[in-house]
């Protein structure tokens, strides 16, 4: 594993925009500080007051429910002031550019920005434009580095290390920044991973994140120590990517019979939120013993109170460990 | 109007394997005399050249706006302007208007829609748009999609023996692309179609224009399999010409990284193996021109997130130094440059120039070919620098252009170097 190099700044990063680029010990520091937060969730009472004061902006440009929580929660949880914005449904975007709702944001003097687009690169575009700290919570495609840094977290707790895991990311690939963001970091952290999806869902090169390509769901996940199902969205499986819902469970929907070719000790993942019955079987999605996909959002909180106290420290004068 | 002697130029004759030191004279609007030691008339200007190349005006086979400052400083002397305006060339009411855009410092030759609306659907008036000054039929920023309307098109034209300049991307591929496919539009996450979306668009106007008997020219190659298709036509005798723009051939997809919405391009920037197809067609001749495809975006248009920005680059003020560049590295002779760059275009299209000979006329290019400058996005001439050259630094400045036997002004001069090492615009040391 990785270590912090003597001398060096442990996170030297003004954002947080994707994993794309990081070293494997800035990821190392990440998880290792989320890891002490989650046990202060467990504990009854759960505030600290590191962020006292400071402003945090949830700016969402696209619908979200359970990232918008878990970033208010986190914020709360550090004691700052969060404020949600569904730029998606507010009067705010109408006419005005990208950029100006940027500079309006930037107007009220937020100490920390969360903002999640539909367009990739939207996020790294607003960071340019304003004055504090971006995290990005999903762009387009692109990236979405808390979600990468949970699974790794929910991974790591689970199977103590990443390196040498053998990790099968499986379903619509295409779309996703979900998958893109864990092909970075995982493949940094030294894990095998391989990318499951039909042909249609399939990017090309995808060969070139250093992770290889199966359209086979059981070839896909045969001795994987982690299974990672992806959401396909109902509008690309009506005939447009894959044929319909019934054709696409039957070939790459994870179910305990198929399971069976994974390592005995699988953890089967989902960010969620979940399709039963399109890609994932209920009785998986389930069992206890395997799935790890309520511990997903419970981490989700952790990592994004580690981000969110790591990126605001320049301003709060900390001045490192 | 004064006549103007060149004195120790280099010359570049697009047909001539060599450019040569030699005196060139021009009389009233064309070229009146080439030779060592001429005798300057009574009243003449006399321009010490220095050894600086002197060459026909650059005629631009593609330019979507006509932005006369930015052609005047990029030594275009004609331009075909692609008939995507607002509303789009279909009436010849707005031929003849265009027709009058730049004049005189700049001919502008607009090029009629192939389509009314550019819709697709319906012939536009191509005769009377003829008649009215186009100089060719265009399908414009997209290819036509119905095959039975191409050929409409292509035959119609064909009849009146106009050119069709046509836009390779098949529509159904390109449809929400915004990248080619391959590593780079996966890595960003952006929309991408497959390089072969030009080869079918080729593929197919090439097979049409032949049951048509009709001039084709591909409006930018930017593929192999393109360059290869052209190549193979040619071979076999149809009449067929292309063009690309320096883009393609100096940058592939990795200009993307950063989402950088300058190299927003249409079609988008390809991969290094497709690069180098380009710069090789461009060298053979496959490619017969070099163009701009100036397409000047507003901020508003091109500060946005990748996807949504508009495509296209601002490239008048830059063809020229990145025609040398290209020569510089061996792509292309001197003579080849400016064969692709004007004598190509003003065959194709039935022009005057384009050539360097006496009773030619005196559209020229004085250019200081050692002047180093760095081109800067927010200081181009014309009405914007989207370039997704930002920041090169380049070799190549226009001293002196001439249209019509009359000297222009308005041609910045070479900047130079300040104190500090940095590169300015010379502007102030220029009156």
């Amino acid at each position: 594993m990785a270590s912090l190099p003597p001398g060096a700044p442990p996170f030297a990063h003004r954002h947080l925009l994707g994993i794309a680029g990081m070293q494997p010990w800035e990821i190392s520091y990440l998880l290792d500080a989320a890891d002490g937060w989650v046990d202060h969730g467990r504990a009854a009472r759960k505030r600290d007051e590191r962020l006292l004061g400071l402003t945090q902006i949830n700016a969402f440009f696209e619908a979200s429910t359970r990232t918008l929580l878990s970033f208010e929660i986190a914020g709360k949880r550090l004691g700052a002031d969060v404020v949600n914005l569904m730029a998606g449904q507010s009067s705010l975007t109408k006419g005005e550019t990208l950029l100006d709702t940027a500079l309006t944001l930037n107007a009220m003097r937020p100490d920390v920005l969360v903002i999640r687009h539909g367009a990739s690169g939207a996020v790294a575009l607003l960071a340019e434009k304003v004055g504090c700290p971006v995290l990005n919570a999903g762009d387009g495609r692109h990236e979405h580095p808390t979600q990468a840094l949970l699974d790794a977290l929910t991974i790591r707790r689970r199977k103590g290390a990443i390196a040498g895991l053998r990790v099968a990311i499986c379903g619509d690939i295409l779309h996703s920044r979900v998958a893109r963001s864990n092909f970075y970091l995982l493949t940094a952290l030294g894990a095998e991973v391989r990318a499951v999806a039909p042909a249609t869902l399939m990017p090309a090169d995808v060969e070139a994140f250093g992770v290889s390509a199966f359209t086979d769901m059981e070839a896909g996940i045969a001795g994987a120590d982690v299974v990672m199902m992806l959401r396909l969205q109902r509008e690309r499986m009506e005939g447009a990517l894959v044929p319909s819902t019934r054709e696409y469970f039957r070939t790459f929907g994870l179910t305990t019979a198929r399971l069976r070719v994974a390592a005995p000790d699988v953890l089967v993942m989902h960010p969620g939120p979940m399709n039963r019955g399109v890609e994932i079987d209920s009785q998986v999605a389930d069992d206890i013993q395997r799935s790890a996909i309520t511990e997903q959002v419970e981490m989700g909180v952790a990592v994004r109170m580690a981000c969110l106290d790591i990126l605001t420290r320049p301003l709060r004068g900390w001045s490192g460990p | 109007m004064r006549p103007i002697l060149f004195r120790d130029a280099l010359l570049v004759d697009p047909v001539a394997a060599e450019p040569e030191r030699a005196d060139l004279l021009v009389a009233g609007r064309s070229i009146a005399a080439i030779g060592a030691g001429l005798g300057a008339p009574d009243g003449a200007e006399i321009v010490a050249a220095g050894g600086c190349l002197l060459a026909p005006g650059i005629v631009d086979a593609c330019v979507f706006r006509a932005d006369i400052e930015a052609a005047v400083a990029g030594g275009v002397t004609a331009a075909l302007l692609m008939p995507d305006q607002n509303p789009p060339l279909d009436d010849p009411a707005l031929v003849e208007r265009a027709l009058r855009l730049g004049k005189p410092r700049v001919w502008v030759h607009p090029l009629a829609a192939a389509t009314r609306g550019l819709e697709g659907r319906a012939l536009a008036e191509l005769a009377l748009l003829r008649e009215a000054g186009a100089v060719g039929v265009a399908t414009g920023r997209r290819a036509v999609a119905d095959s039975a309307v191409m050929l409409r098109v292509l035959t119609y034209a064909a009849g009146l023996g106009m050119v069709v300049v046509a836009h390779a991307e098949d529509g159904a591929l390109a449809a929400g692309a915004v990248a080619t496919e391959g590593e780079m539009a996966t890595r960003l996450g952006l929309p991408a179609a497959p390089a072969a979306a030009e080869a079918l668009a080729i593929a197919r106007d090439l097979r049409l224009a032949r049951e048509a008997g009709a001039a084709l020219h591909i409006a930018c190659v930017s593929t192999a399999e393109g360059v290869a298709l052209v190549r193979a036509a040619k071979a076999a005798g149809q009449d067929v010409t292309a063009a690309t723009a320096p883009e393609y051939a100096l940058l592939n997809d990795h200009a993307l990284m950063g989402f950088r919405s300058f190299a927003r391009l249409s079609p988008p920037l390809r991969q290094e193996e497709d690069r180098l197809a380009v710069r090789a067609g461009l060298g053979d001749g496959t490619i017969d021109m070099l163009v701009s495809r100036h397409d000047p975006r507003t901020s508003e248009e091109k500060r946005l997130p990748f996807a949504d920005a508009a495509p296209g680059a601002a490239g008048l003020a830059t063809l020229l130094p990145l025609g040398l560049l290209l020569v510089a590295d061996g792509a292309l002779s001197l003579s080849q440059l400016f064969d692709r760059l004007a004598r190509a275009p003003a065959r194709r299209f039935g022009l005057a120039g384009g050539r360097l000979c006496v009773g030619a006329p005196a559209d020229l290019v004085l250019v200081d070919p050692k002047a180093a400058w760095r081109i800067e996005a927010d200081r181009l001439p014309g009405l914007s620098g989207n370039t997704p050259f930002d920041g090169l630094p380049v070799e190549g400045r226009l001293r002196m252009l001439v249209k019509g036997g009359e000297p222009l002004c308005g041609a910045p001069a070479t900047p130079r170097r300040d104190e500090a090492g940095r590169f300015g615009d010379g502007r102030a040391e220029r009156s």
